[in-house]
């Protein structure tokens, strides 16, 4: 019998550190996305926030609670990670499991957003990407999800089958940025 | 080039994928007779000045926007959702 071993998207490429900039691969958490019927939205709100004591995002804003998070994914649709989704979603929304679908990894130091400016045609600074803000872009040329976690520290979302470009890409942006000094 | 759009905010160009002109909403009945059905398949208009298009915000939200566009000045006057465009 082969003894088939579970990998993590970023397994063998990550954690890679250029000064104090730090990238690693996120935990797997449980992951799906949350899709309310027609007119369903406010419904959806109220069951995730009863299941999970989280609120659905606006656009362009996550909620988070420790280890469980909601981001807006795109219009009309939630990504609930960190949590299994509450069986009553179901009748509210079309509700997909996603776990293995993404790679998830963080990035982090003071200058994470010079990394990100390299790559992403959006303005990640403080001043207009708050924290708990959460957008759906590209990142070269891959489409990402890209939330701000802290002060200096991001989470971003590629598919899966990118994982590698995508260490490739943030890399070389470290290693850039670092550079400069 | 940037795209103002409705759901997302004002984005890069690169973010978004070209379908061409709106007709895609102005589907003709099934019976509207053979003139529609050639003018909506195969005929196109190629305006010097304003025109209405259909661009996918791929990267983004995935919505399908209506944008009108000026083919001289590229100066964009109009971006709505199509799902919402549509008369």
């Amino acid at each position: 019998m082969v003894e088939l071993v579970a990998k993590t998207p970023c397994a063998g490429l990550l954690p890679v550190s250029v000064g104090d900039l730090r990238l690693e691969e996120c935990e797997m958490l449980p992951m799906s996305v949350i899709m309310p019927y027609a007119g369903k939205a406010e419904a959806v709100g109220t069951a995730l926030q009863k299941a999970h004591g989280l609120a659905l995002p606006s656009v362009n804003k996550a909620e988070i609670d420790g280890e469980t998070s909601v981001l807006w994914f795109g219009q009309g649709q939630f990504l609930l990670r960190g949590a299994a989704p509450d069986a009553g979603l179901s009748d509210l929304a079309a509700v997909t499991e996603q776990s293995d679908a993404w790679a998830v990894v963080r990035l982090s130091g003071a200058k994470a957003v010079d990394v990100l400016a390299r790559l992403v045609p959006v303005d990640m600074r403080l001043s207009a990407f708050p924290e708990k803000s959460t957008v759906r872009t590209d990142l070269m040329h891959m489409m990402a999800s890209i939330t701000r976690l802290g002060h200096d520290s991001f989470q971003i979302m590629v598919f899966r089958s990118m994982a590698q470009t995508l260490v490739h890409d943030l890399k070389g942006a470290m290693e850039a940025v670092g550079a400069r000094g | 080039m940037r795209i103002n759009c409705p759901v997302c905010g004002e984005r890069d160009r690169r973010e978004f994928y070209y379908k061409g002109a709106a007709v895609a909403l102005e589907r003709p009945a099934p019976d509207a007779g053979e003139a529609a059905w050639d003018a909506y398949v195969h005929l196109r208009e190629n305006p010097a000045g304003e025109t209405r298009e259909l661009w996918y915000h791929e990267s983004g939200c995935n919505g399908w926007l209506v944008v009108t566009r000026n083919t001289v000045s590229h100066e964009i006057s109009g971006v709505a959702l199509a799902s919402e465009a549509r008369s």
